[in-house]
């Protein structure tokens, strides 16, 4: 992805997250800047701030009349959004505050629940081998395009009771929608497919109820009367967006961490018991997703003048590199025992499919290592990594044998 | 040796239940709360304590009688 950036000279200043160097590699810049200044400041893109340290993030996180949920987006995009006429509240329960925040996830979260998740792990783990076999005799793959993205993009299709074969629709959409939001075209392009599409699907739901999350949401009530439709979409197109690109880019990560450190890979493919452990870790280390704030007031954080309107950005993978809280932070350690991550967030807007998350990170490395434990990057390989809200490889060139 | 889940900190990341499930029980909304009066057998005691050392809001403590 070749983006034009204005060079940085200065990151506690005028720091950029689109910035090539940051995307792939933000871990010097965040022990730099954890050491020097550990509130960023910018004024690209609006004036934001960029905390760096796990006791700032978790604090904010937890100050919820300070810092609103109202903007979650970590690009800006100027000018008009088809999406906001058609959904005032966004994308709930992500983009709002309590109360809506709370009746909205009430209605989500039973979804995403262990005892549903578990329902979904076999159609999840006969995609994975079906995917592994469709590579395996060739000795090559890109990990990230041809395993990683393809897997919950499917899953999600399937809660949402929407056709698996429009995977490649849905995955474009998410991706201009997150990865290539700073190219306003693109995103509205995408946020009218993906809402269009919805409002079709929503149509038919009523003519047609299942038992999908669609229908379901149909037939929910909050204080005696049916949910409004702009809700319901914005519902839907949130389980669709942060459940698509945030697990593949975890799944991408962890198998690019694999297929550059063979100490790992080894021990990982010989102890298969060490996986929920490991993935913990692989989780901290490699955090896909930054979620963004908005300062509701004036207020002096720790020296930092944040004025109302101010937007600031959730690091969590950077709170998860500190090393005031993670000893020998930027190294993965699989059997690491303390391990307060928070890759899926702090406080109430804790990632409501984290359970989700976790099963089809442990199937999708489970299948992956059970048929091919040896693998590395192809020769002369170029990794792609996409960052800013989500980070993870987009192209992933390994081999195996 | 025995634990407990403070209702009000947890925020249902449910990584307790991930890594030990044999000393937690999850709720449809994610919230943990211990199995029994939460007593840890033996064998689990090193569980436990990875339980208490991975939830990131703090929730879970071990209860000193």
């Amino acid at each position: 992805m070749a983006r034009r950036t204005a060079p940085v000279d200065d990151w506690s200043r005028d720091f950029d997250v689109l910035d090539a160097g940051y995307i792939e590699n933000p871990f010097t810049i965040w022990d730099e800047l954890r050491q020097t200044c550990p509130i960023a400041h910018t004024d690209r893109r609006g004036s934001t701030w960029l905390p760096t340290r796990y006791e700032d993030i978790t604090a904010m996180a937890h100050d919820i009349e300070s810092f609103s949920s109202l903007e979650v987006g970590v690009i800006a995009v100027e000018g008009e959004e088809p999406e906001e006429n058609l959904l005032p509240y966004g994308l709930p329960p992500i983009s709002v505050d309590p109360p809506v925040h709370t009746w909205t996830r009430r209605l989500l979260l039973p979804w995403f629940s262990h005892r549903r998740v578990e329902s979904y792990e076999a159609m999840t783990r006969d995609l994975c081998v079906g995917l592994v076999d469709s590579f395996l005799a060739n000795g090559h793959a890109d990990a990230a395009e041809n395993y990683a993205q393809q897997i919950p993009v499917r899953v999600i299709a399937h809660i949402l009771g929407v056709p698996a074969d429009l995977a490649d629709t849905f995955t474009g959409w998410v991706r201009d929608f997150l990865e290539f939001a700073d190219d306003e075209e693109r995103r509205m392009k995408a946020a009218e497919g993906l809402f269009t599409y919805f409002v079709a699907e929503l149509a038919s739901r009523r003519e047609h109820p299942g038992t999908d999350l669609l229908s379901e949401l149909l037939r929910a009530e909050e204080g005696g009367a049916p949910v409004e439709d702009s809700i319901i979409l914005g519902m839907a197109g949130l389980v669709l967006v942060a459940g698509v690109d945030t697990t593949w880019s975890a799944i991408g990560s962890s198998l690019w961490h694999l297929a550059t450190h063979e100490a790992d890979r080894e021990r990982l493919a010989a102890e298969p018991e060490l996986l929920p452990v490991a993935i913990e870790e692989l989780l901290r280390a490699y955090s896909p997703v930054t979620m963004a704030r908005l300062v509701t007031a004036d207020v002096d954080f720790k020296g930092c003048p944040m004025k109302a309107g101010d937007k600031l950005l959730m690091s969590f993978p950077a709170a998860n590199r500190d090393p005031a809280v993670f000893a020998d932070a930027d190294r993965v350690i699989l059997d690491r025992q303390h391990n307060r991550h928070v890759a899926f967030g702090s406080g109430i807007h804790r990632c409501a499919g984290s359970n989700l998350a976790r099963m089809e990170l442990k199937v999708a490395l489970q299948e992956w290592l059970r048929r091919i434990p040896e693998f590395r990057l192809a020769e002369g390989a170029e990794v792609m990594w996409a960052g800013g809200q989500v980070r993870g490889p987009r192209v992933l060139p390994v081999v195996f044998s | 040796m025995r634990i407990r889940v403070d209702p009000d900190k947890c925020q249902g990341h449910a990584r307790c239940y991930a890594l030990v499930p044999e000393l937690f029980s999850v709720d449809d909304y994610g919230l943990s709360s211990v199995v029994g009066d939460g007593s840890v057998p033996h064998q689990l005691e090193d569980k436990a304590r990875l339980a208490v050392a991975n939830c990131p809001e703090y929730a879970i403590e071990e209860v000193t009688d």
